[in-house]
């Protein structure tokens, strides 16, 4: 499967979607507007958005704490993202879940996750349906080079590769987990794409700042996992622009180092790749970037007036009735 | 006296304990440079170092799990577990482990481990990052738990479970970081067991844990202004309990509230009640009552976030249902 013009605008748009979503939101958290721990996705844009750009509407994804790109990716919408970051009704959680546990079912996207590492097993149950369902579908598993140091992913790859089933594992390399390197967290080195070996699958690392190549090689490990050749391991290697979070100093990495890989921006190298192969022009390339910032400014409008839940949903949803 | 924070007596306790006993240590993620994501461990990694302000990888299991072998093998560490939601991952290394080494072993074994970790809700962080699990660990026997209230008991006790050759989990409510309060400059233990009373009062008993003792006390000067006296008494160990101090409160008022943010079934107050029940029911003058966490997971929205749990508002409310 190609890319064709089409998709590629798509992905373009979904980029900027994510970009300006997160800027919004680090400036609403700035005015105290939205409460709640949030994590940023600026700079890791090309991740999520070349893995989704490789998968079917029925296939599915699990997220992680740093989840907005790839609600994005899997065509989740930004108004009710940001609702559910704002504690609304009207979010994807009816604003019970939060930035953190975002989920867009109707996309088959089984959800942001608080813990790291908890997506990890998720996924594989999720590979495990397909398998017994036979229904043909793959599963994208998104999770940090500080997840892959958990008890979750050495349990979960080795069960995919045994059982052979149709994950994809996508390891966002950001070079930190929180503050700590991951060249201090992980024995072996210097890529996590390595240790596919021990689950008995293909490893390979990526370049996680163009969102091409991340699109071709999840497309090859998409092709095998619904052939039932099972699962594979890619490591992206990127970088989130942000801090962790809103009070994080960054003592930990340099400012010179946070300015090379921005210099590598994923957006704006598409963006000219874009304009380079004649996809888009420079006006039509500035007017998604503008409609993109629009729409995102709706979003916020959109979930700021929106209402708060009533408190007599509070025991609602607990359980099956 | 001087006023320091709650994050600053915990950092003291450490710092003091580390240099009174070169066996103590810290690890967990992002205690070293970064100072602990709540700022518990600020400024000790630049005077310890690495060795004994260890950052470690994303791996609670086996932060726990090699806390339990070091401790075990004559050092005495503290693991730090950002959140008590994640120790989940650790359950087993807690439970089946630390607590019960030295039982399994015939009284040979010990495991002087201390586990920090923080608590509660306040801050919108939804159902994984806002819980309080006391109830969990208070079902293990071989674990002391711990919760203190403000930045005296905080030091105090921190520095009393990390001279204890048991594993403890001591809980600290994410709200009370920032928390004042008075702290001597000069060394001072409080042990295991001991209940404080934090107001004193002849009509009801107000027993609160952790963030829920300041409601409390807030609540207590409210109804004093109705004339209504409450005795406020914080236990600050849930085990080891000080039954003595509330059964002698009881006693006196004959009317009891527990007070917590964790959920309502099996929660801390199921069990204090039923203690005061075993103890003291001859002095009761009403059923003892409960005002805890909704039986609901912890939500996202401020809204729903506040009705989760007991407010001052609700306290009062109690209070004089119960009178
Ligand atoms: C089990 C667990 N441990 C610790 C945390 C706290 N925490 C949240 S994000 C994070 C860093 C995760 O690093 P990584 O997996 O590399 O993802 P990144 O944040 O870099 O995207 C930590 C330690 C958590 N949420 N869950
Ligand atoms: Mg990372």
């Amino acid at each position: 499967m190609a890319l064709s013009k089409k998709d590629m605008v798509e992905m373009y748009r979904r980029m900027l979607l994510v970009r300006y979503f997160e800027e919004k939101v680090d400036e609403l958290y700035g005015l105290g507007k939205i409460k709640g721990g949030t994590h940023l996705y600026a700079g890791e844009e090309a991740v999520a958005i070349g893995a989704c750009a490789a998968i079917k509407p029925d296939d599915y994804i699990t997220s992680t704490h740093r989840g907005h790109g790839h609600c994005v990716g899997k065509g989740g919408d930004p108004k009710l993202m940001m609702a559910e970051l704002w504690g609304k009704k009207t979010g994807y959680c009816k604003g019970k879940g939060g930035s953190l546990h975002i989920a867009d079912l109707s996309s088959n996207n089984l959800g942001a996750n608080g813990i790291v590492g908890g997506g990890i097993p998720i996924a594989t149950g999720a590979g495990l349906s397909i398998q017994m369902k036979k229904s043909k579908q793959v599963v994208l598993c998104f999770f940090g080079d500080g997840a892959s140091n958990t008890g979750s992913f050495h349990e979960s790859l080795n069960m995919g590769g045994v059982w052979k089933l149709p994950v994809v594992y996508i390891c966002e390399n950001n070079l930190y987990g929180m503050s700590v390197p991951a060249a201090r967290a992980c024995a072996a080195q210097p890529d996590i794409a390595i240790r596919a070996t021990s689950y008995g699958m293909p490893g390979q690392v990526v370049d996680g700042m163009d969102v091409l190549a991340v699109y071709e090689a999840v497309r090859k490990a998409v092709d095998k996992a619904r052939k039932g050749s099972g699962p594979t391991l890619i490591e992206c290697k990127t970088y989130r622009y942000k801090g962790h979070s809103k009070s994080d100093p960054r003592a930990y990495r340099t400012r010179e180092e946070e300015a090379e890989w921005q210099a590598r921006d994923a957006i704006l190298s598409f963006r000219k790749k874009l304009v380079e192969k004649d996809v888009l022009t420079e006006k039509e390339a500035e007017r998604i970037n503008n409609e993109a910032y629009e729409y995102i400014e709706a979003s916020a409008r959109f979930a700021e007036e929106s209402p708060y839940p009533d408190v007599s949903e509070l025991l609602e949803d607990v359980y099956v009735d | 006296m001087r006023e320091i924070t709650f994050q600053q007596a915990l950092i003291e306790a450490m710092r003091e304990e580390m240099l009174r006993d070169e066996r103590v240590f810290l690890m967990g993620e992002d205690v070293g440079l970064y100072g602990g994501a709540y700022g518990a461990s600020r400024g000790l990694f630049n005077e310890f170092g690495p060795e004994r302000i260890r950052d470690t990888a994303i791996s609670e299991a086996a932060i726990v799990g090699a806390g339990v072998g070091a401790a075990l093998t004559g050092m005495r560490p503290i693991a730090e577990i950002m959140y008590i939601d994640f120790t989940g991952i650790a359950m087993d290394q807690i439970a089946n482990q630390a607590a019960k080494v030295r039982y399994m072993f015939g009284g040979k074994a010990r495991v002087p481990l201390v586990i920090r970790t923080s608590c509660g809700s306040g801050r919108s962080f939804a159902a994984q990052h806002s819980q309080c699990l006391e109830a969990w660990f208070m079902h293990v026997p071989g674990l002391y738990v711990v919760m203190p209230s403000n930045p005296y008991d905080a030091k105090g006790l921190l520095k009393t479970c990390i001279r204890d050759d048991n594993p403890v989990i001591f809980i600290e409510h994410k709200m009370s970081y920032k928390m004042k309060g008075q702290v001597p400059k000069e060394e001072y233990l409080i042990p295991l067991g001991q209940a404080d009373v934090k107001r004193s009062g002849g009509d009801v008993t107000v027993i609160a844990i952790s963030t829920m003792v300041q409601r409390a006390l807030k609540a207590a000067e409210e109804l004093a202004v109705e004339g209504i006296e409450v005795e406020v008494i914080d236990p600050r160990s849930l085990v080891p309990l000080d039954m003595e101090s509330i059964c002698s409160s009881v006693k006196k008022t004959g009317r009891v509230i527990v007070v917590h943010e964790s959920v309502e079934r099996g929660g801390p107050g199921a069990e204090i009640a039923t203690r005061i029940m075993e103890e003291a029911f001859d002095y009761l003058d009403a059923p003892v009552k409960r005002l805890s966490g909704k039986n609901c997971p912890m939500p996202c929205s401020p809204v729903l976030e506040e009705a989760a749990v007991p407010q001052i508002s609700d306290i009062i409310g109690a209070v004089k249902e119960i009178i």
